[in-house]
């Protein structure tokens, strides 16, 4: 459903320019979730908003279900980061949650049902009329997931989506996507940094290269499922993965002539 | 691409709106959309603009009404600067103050113009008090504004090491508060500038831009007198606002570069 | 308890009042009436009237709602136009460019200077006291919105951006909340501003209004007239003050609370 290929961009012209992106190809078929790792710095996000159509990239194409992407496509949505910005806050839970619907030509009361039957989904049942900076990070963060399921994307993209909050609430975020991608069965593409998480939550990981980034790895995660924050954990197979992805992103930090 | 293109330049592009607006003000009155008896063609009004700056009557006019605007803001900023922190610096005399400058303040300060007219007998008196009186509050709050900002612990440490209450006032208090005190300063140059000129539109007699501008009505081409005139308040208010923000930047990059302030 | 500490904070008032009262009773002077006197022709001037019309006088009647008319309708264009334009050059670099010289000039005019013009232009009466109003205090508003605009976190537009909002959303569902907080400081100085200007455009020319009460009590040698006109604005002045603060602490409340949170 998502193809990219060859996909080239730098920020900037002349001597102080940015090597961003170095010829990324990557194929996402429906259905998966796909973990994307690398260090810090290495052009996630770059590449996410290029997905996304928030960036123009220089070079190389990105499809999304056979339509290049050009601008934000219709069917897509994100999940940020830091979601104290990436909420509104001078509309209600409610209210954010519901505003993107009136793209999908919904009037109100189905605006509404709608965003009601994703806040419970993830937990936040009756919390539609608060605002948004009187929940926790937690439940901030629970909002903006509401927000995306709410919206039916056939491509959720994710950027660093618990990079912001304490672990415990990130172990039940991480648990709450893969409820809610069963429940959908959508296509997810999620970034992060830690190692630990892309292997738990994704079925496949794809691990970049520092900046110009480049895939230097893709491994399917075989996993038995359900997938449990403790058992899942001590696996073997689960051991083995992290040992695999974390060389992999780290390798290139010692070969530093293999990236440049 | 490497080359600068024009419109990079806020100079160039300034300009060209200005530019702009006066051809447009021109066409208009040239092509008859708006009577040029009714609004007097742009260039007849700059052209009267730039002989009134060789006018020695107009000069006059311009220099009393600078001189008003100088004694009122500097007299004001005399007086309440001292008043600032000595209500800063002493929380229960302020906490007692603070209803009677509230119900001070919200007075338009216009208004006392008529009760100056008839308390001063003299309009160059009249005039710079009520600048006075308009000028202080900015100034006024803005340094007991600026005293509440500043940092307990460079005052703890000037303390710590032995100096007195005076020492830390000096040394700590008043070049933390100076920011404070000139964006109170600026601010009340613009008000004493709207104080002069209505002190002298309503007291008529003496001499001042005000007056320049009233008394213009009386003859044929009064309105081209009268925009030309404006046209030169606005250039004072320009120049002295440019001024004072530069002076700012100047003496108080410090605090710009503290607070991250870019204007 | 409450009643205490009101008390506490505001004991320095009637010590005022007092002591004006015996210093203006001992002076005798005829340009300081006591503020006894001051109370008692205000109350004459406006506030003697038939039960009716809820005690005001028919000068109260003419006058006062004269010129808060004028006050109201000058903010409301000037605050209308100047949201409008502010977040046209918040928005487009290119626009403000070409425009910022002009900007700066028109607000460096001190207001009072356009009144002859004005006068000439509208002759006198409302149009032209609401034309002085409007371009005196159209430049805090303008300036605050494009500043408030210019400024809105990146972020909440990719947000906007990421999940296809339409122009019309993105302006008023996103850029206007955001420079809101803005545009309510701009809006707080207009109206004291425009109070100023109302009372000078009713001194210069007028034929109602309490500026030109004020101006009526001077020419006829009515001191208490003239300090209870005086006070009278000033009432006006915090009253409309007052109010200002309460409707934006009711509309801005997601801003205060979200920002001492975060």
């Amino acid at each position: 459903m998502l193809e990219i290929s060859n996909l080239d961009h730098t920020y900037g012209s002349g001597p102080g320019a940015h090597h961003a992106l170095g010829g990324i190809d990557l194929r996402v078929t429906q259905g998966e979730l796909v973990c994307i790792v690398g260090p810090s710095g290495c052009g996630k996000s770059t590449l996410l908003r290029s997905i996304a159509g928030l960036l123009k990239p220089t070079g190389g194409t990105i499809t999304l279900n056979g339509t290049p992407v050009d601008r934000t496509p219709d069917d897509l949505a994100v999940v940020f980061q830091d979601y104290s910005r990436s909420l509104f806050p001078w509309m209600s839970v409610g209210d954010n949650v519901a505003l993107p619907l009136r793209r999908k030509g919904m009037d109100r009361g189905q605006r509404r049902a709608a965003a009601e039957e994703a806040l419970e989904q993830v937990g936040l049942a009756g919390a539609s009329g608060k605002y948004p900076w009187q929940l926790s990070g937690g439940m901030q963060q629970r909002v903006s997931i509401a927000r995306a399921l709410a919206y039916r994307p056939s491509l959720l993209l994710m950027d660093e989506p618990f990079g912001s909050v304490d672990a415990q609430t990130r172990e039940d975020l991480e648990d709450l996507t893969l409820r809610v991608r069963n429940h959908h069965n959508m296509t997810i593409l999620l970034i992060t940094h830690d190692i630990d998480e892309s292997v738990y939550v994704g079925d496949r990981v794809v691990v970049l290269a520092k900046a110009p980034a480049t895939v230097v790895g893709d491994l399917r995660v075989d996993l038995p499922g359900p997938r449990d924050q403790i058992t899942t954990r001590e696996n073997p197979a689960f051991v083995h993965l992290r040992a695999e992805v974390g060389r992999l992103v780290r390798g290139m930090r010692s070969h530093p002539a293999a990236a440049s | 691409m490497t080359g600068r293109s024009p419109l990079s330049s806020r100079l160039l592009c300034g300009a060209a709106g200005v530019a702009g607006l006066f051809c447009v003000m021109e066409l208009a009155g040239r092509s008859g959309l708006i009577d040029p008896i009714v609004f007097p063609l742009a260039s007849t009004v700059v052209s009267r603009a730039a002989a009134l700056a060789a006018d020695g009557e107009f000069l006059a006019d311009v220099a009393s009404t600078l001189g008003a605007w100088a004694a009122g803001l500097l007299i004001a900023v005399l007086v309440a600067v001292p008043t600032g922190f000595l209500l800063g610096t002493l929380p229960r005399v302020e906490a007692a103050l603070r209803p009677v400058l509230e119900f001070l303040r919200p007075i338009p300060s216009v208004a006392l113009i008529p009760l100056a007219l008839l308390l001063f007998s003299d309009r160059f008196d009249m005039k710079v008090a009520v600048i006075v009186y308009a000028a202080w509050w900015p100034v006024l709050i803005n340094t007991m504004y600026g005293l509440k900002d500043v940092d307990p612990l460079a005052k703890e440490t000037l303390r710590s090491f032995g100096f007195g209450r005076m020492a830390v006032l000096w040394r700590v208090s008043l070049p933390s508060t100076a920011p404070f005190i000139a964006t109170g300063v600026r601010l009340a140059a613009a008000i004493a500038l709207i104080l002069a000129i209505s002190a002298e539109l309503l007291a008529g007699g003496a001499s001042g831009i005000g007056t320049f501008i009233i008394e213009a009505g009386g003859s044929p081409d009064a309105l081209e007198y009268i925009i030309a005139a404006t046209i030169w308040a606005g250039i004072i208010g320009v120049v002295s606002n440019s001024l004072f923000t530069l002076a700012e930047r100047r003496l108080f990059h410090w605090h710009l570069a503290r607070t991250g302030g870019t204007r | 308890m409450r009643f205490l500490r009101v008390a506490g904070r505001l004991w320095l008032v009637p010590v005022v009042l007092v002591a004006w009262e015996v210093a203006t009773r001992t002076a005798e002077d005829i340009f300081f009436p006591p503020p006894t006197v001051i109370a008692s022709r205000m109350h004459e001037l406006w506030f003697s009237g038939p039960a009716q019309h809820l005690w005001l006088t028919e000068g109260a009647l003419e006058n006062i709602p004269t010129s808060l008319g004028r006050i109201f309708s000058g903010w409301l264009l000037a605050g209308v136009i100047g949201i409008a334009l502010g977040i046209m050059l918040g928005r487009s670099e290119r626009f403000s460019q070409f425009v910022d010289p002009i900007i700066q000039f028109g607000r460096a005019i001190p207001p009072p200077a356009l009144l002859p013009l004005f006068l000439a232009l509208f002759a006198i009466g409302t149009q032209m006291q609401v034309a002085t109003i409007v371009f005196g205090i159209i430049w805090p508003i303008l300036l605050n919105a494009s500043d408030g605009a210019r400024h809105v976190d990146r972020l909440h537009l990719e947000t906007a951006s990421a999940f296809g909002f339409s122009r019309g959303q993105r302006l008023m569902r996103v850029i206007l909340p955001s420079a809101m907080p803005k545009i309510f400081a701009g809006l707080r100085l207009s109206l004291s501003l425009a109070l100023i200007l109302m009372v000078i455009s009713e001194l210069v020319g007028s034929t109602n209004g309490i500026g030109f009460q004020l101006l009526d009590a001077q020419r006829s040698y009515d001191y208490p007239g003239v300090w209870g006109s005086i006070v009278l604005l000033g009432v006006l002045g915090y009253v409309l003050n007052t109010a200002f603060l309460a409707a934006e602490r009711r509309i801005l409340s997601w801003h205060r609370t979200a920002n001492q949170t975060t």
